[in-house]
């Protein structure tokens, strides 16, 4: 069993399979001949060290592979703009594979360019799509990120020391809603009376807020801070700068909060981006829904923090189960340091018990 | 008279036109720092904007909303005021033509885009008359009243359209009921942008008689031009200030309208996007005139739109669009000062 030894330090999302739900095989049209010429639309910057970034590295391995050509476009705005934009990339760059990533590309800007181009695949990243209500070039896929989110809440449970997390949101939308409740309600599995307090900052990228929200959350006690906005870049430095653990979302932040970065519910769009432009390449129909669950491995194994850490002597192995869907995790308490020796460093530390 | 005012108009053509090119020169000075080669630059700004029929109907369909954003600053400063607050008159305007779509109980499909016009402009203008209401009564500098009524109108539209207008079935974006797909505006024959534009136009032309040919426009630039003079002619000046206001507000309200009926069909959060914003850099480019507005408005719809080749051919980020958009507006502010020196050099010269 892969969980059995360590818990991973990146809880990754791989959504190359397919679910048992809402899966259609309708037909999409095959490419023709030549450089396939894909298309990617992010509604932010590239390097926003999330949502965006995730999509961009997806785009990269996407690059990489033979025989495709990857146009990209940052910082498209949700309104007709983006509809010009897809038409641009079919009309002056010959795109006939187009992922535009945002949530609201969709309605109704998708729904009205699809029409207009039958022979371009338009697979957006959102889940929206209906069979017998939307064209057919059209289809949607998304993954079960809140399922990386409670792994992501049982190790920030395990962190903390005083029993408080916190949440940076921007909207209360269900999306985000899944996402606060995986990450509490499987923290309490760690420590039963963990409570996580929840600022919702309004919009998806509002850095001043963010920033100010985390430093509220902070002065209330908080030790583990995780967050749900478009780049959770500002959270893990402002926490980084406060002292206090972080817990990433999106992609990864490792780099910006060397010390206090546990680990993170990222996505895998390489894995799902290469295996949806081969299939094109290949002329195999695509799926008109997909949506993932994370199985298999968790990626790169990392351990987690040490009860030594705090001076006292390892406290024994003990190890919780937990069922999920058909998973079996085994958690350990008990693992090697992970903080390259700053035992001192200031932070609030691990549970001992 | 006939003459100066001649000059005076070849004068202001060739400084904008000098200013647009010293501002592609330094454009180009930055695309050469980024690493990319400037002429390939101007080649595919030229054809993302203007090259293709294609390029031109995605300028043309950028052009509707900043033109009459636009007059919600044009018309103002024609009575010496800056207002800057088209952003929030135009979500305010989105907003009400989604309530009047809904609520009002009228008849076919035209008489509730009349309707939601009407409702768009009446509130866009009230928001905006607030600022000049504070700016006549209270003297509070309308500049700063109207940039931060934006912010107290994005907030408050936020709220309503992620609490008490929300469709319960948008779920994960937050969005008012659609408007009825017979109730939008549609597109113009054979081309791929919608009826907004044709609403921009007209209103532009609008504000031109009005404000160069009617007795009201003649007061109101007096006001801007002189308020002691206005004052000591016996002019309404408090009325004129109003109703400059509301006619600004209005506009901006239009295109609230226009953006939800021609685009989205509902409104959420796509509609704060800044056209407001935009729009005053159109309004000052222009020096204010609505006549000038158009093709202003068609340069930096033609910016925007390269701005997707820039990216995807030469790698430049995004902000290279704003970089020109803010060189060329330094650079034609500061053609301002050599304006007035080369009209008095023309009259000293004949």
């Amino acid at each position: 069993m892969p969980y059995d030894r360590m818990l991973s330090r990146r809880a990754l999302l791989r959504s190359a399979a397919t679910t048992a739900a809402g899966l259609c095989a309708a037909a999409l049209p095959v490419r023709a001949a030549g450089p396939t010429v894909v298309g990617f639309i992010y509604v932010g910057p590239r390097d926003d060290f999330g949502y965006n970034q995730a999509h961009a590295q997806g785009a990269a391995a996407v690059a990489k592979m033979a025989g495709v050509k990857v146009v990209e476009e940052e910082k498209v705005p949700e309104t007709a703009d983006v509809q010009k934009t897809m038409g641009s990339m079919i009309t002056l760059d010959g795109a006939t594979l187009l992922f535009p990533t945002s949530f609201g590309y969709f309605d109704p800007h998708i729904l009205k360019v699809a029409p207009q181009y039958p022979k371009v695949t338009f697979l957006h990243a959102g889940g929206l799509y209906q069979e017998g209500k939307h064209p057919k070039n059209v289809g949607s896929y998304f993954g079960y990120i809140d399922e990386a989110q409670y792994l992501a809440g049982i190790v920030a449970g395990h962190t903390s020391r005083s029993g408080k997390l916190g949440f940076v949101a921007a909207k209360p939308i269900p999306q985000v809603l899944r996402n606060i409740n995986a990450f509490t309600l499987w923290a309490r599995v760690a420590k039963p009376q963990t409570t996580t307090q929840v600022i919702f900052t309004g919009d998806w990228a509002l850095p001043v807020k963010e920033a100010e929200a985390t430093n509220s959350l902070v002065d209330q006690g908080i030790d583990v801070i995780t967050c749900h906005v478009d780049s959770p870049k500002v959270v893990m430095e402002t926490c980084e700068r406060r002292g206090i653990f972080c817990s990433g979302y999106h992609a990864s932040q490792a780099t910006l909060a060397p010390k206090g970065y546990l680990t993170g519910a990222e996505w895998n769009w390489e894995g799902v981006y290469t295996d949806f432009v081969k299939r094109f390449q290949a002329g195999e129909k695509l799926p008109n829904l997909v949506r993932g669950l994370p199985e298999g491995r968790h990626g790169q194994d990392v351990p987690l923090w040490d009860s030594s850490w705090r001076g006292g002597a390892s406290a024994g192995r003990s190890s919780a189960r937990t069922v999920d869907g058909g998973h079996v995790c085994h958690l350990q308490r008990t693992v090697a340091i992970q903080y390259r020796g700053h035992h001192d460093s200031g932070r609030r530390g691990v549970d001992a018990d | 008279m006939r003459y100066a005012k001649q000059h005076e108009i070849v004068v202001a053509w060739c400084l904008s036109a000098g200013a647009l090119l010293v501002s592609l020169l330094v454009f180009g000075v930055f695309v050469a720092c980024s690493g990319a080669n400037p002429f390939a630059a101007y080649a595919l700004m030229y054809r993302g904007g203007f090259g293709t029929w294609f390029s031109w109907q995605n300028t043309l369909q950028r052009v509707a909303p900043l033109i009459l954003t636009a007059l919600c600053t044009a018309i103002p400063a024609q009575l010496g005021l800056v207002i800057i607050g088209g952003e929030g008159a135009l979500v305010l305007g989105g907003l009400a033509a989604v309530v009047m779509a809904r609520h009002v109980p009228l008849g076919g499909p035209w008489l509730v885009q009349v309707a939601m016009a009407l409702g768009g402009m009446v509130v866009g203008g009230l928001w905006i008359l607030v600022a000049g209401a504070l700016r006549h009564y209270r003297g509070v500098n309308e500049t700063i009243s109207s940039l931060l009524l934006t912010y107290i109108a994005i907030a408050g539209f936020h709220h309503l359209v992620e609490g008490p207008m929300r469709d319960p079935a948008s779920l994960n974006k937050p969005s008012t009921a659609a408007i009825g797909e017979a109730n939008m505006l549609g597109m113009l024959p054979r081309m791929d942008v919608h009826w907004g534009l044709l609403y921009g136009l007209l209103a532009c032309v609008v504000m031109y008689v009005l404000m160069s040919r009617t007795v009201f426009g003649f007061a109101a630039r007096i006001v801007g031009g002189n308020v002691r003079a206005a004052q000591l002619s016996g002019l309404p000046i408090g009325r004129l200030i109003l109703t400059g206001c509301f006619l600004a507000g209005a506009a901006a309200g239009l295109a609230g309208m226009v953006e939800v009926a021609a685009v989205h069909g509902r409104a959420n959060a796509s509609l704060v996007v800044g056209y407001g914003y935009t729009g005053i850099l159109v309004a000052f480019l222009a020096r204010h005139q609505p006549l000038a507005i158009i093709p202003v408005a068609l340069l930096l719809g033609g910016i925007g739109a390269s701005g997707g080749l820039l990216q995807r051919r030469l790698g430049l980020p995004d902000a290279a669009v704003l970089v020109l958009q803010g060189i060329l507006f330094v650079v034609i502010l500061a053609s301002e000062a050599l304006r007035d020196r080369l009209q008095l050099i023309g009259r000293a010269a004949s």
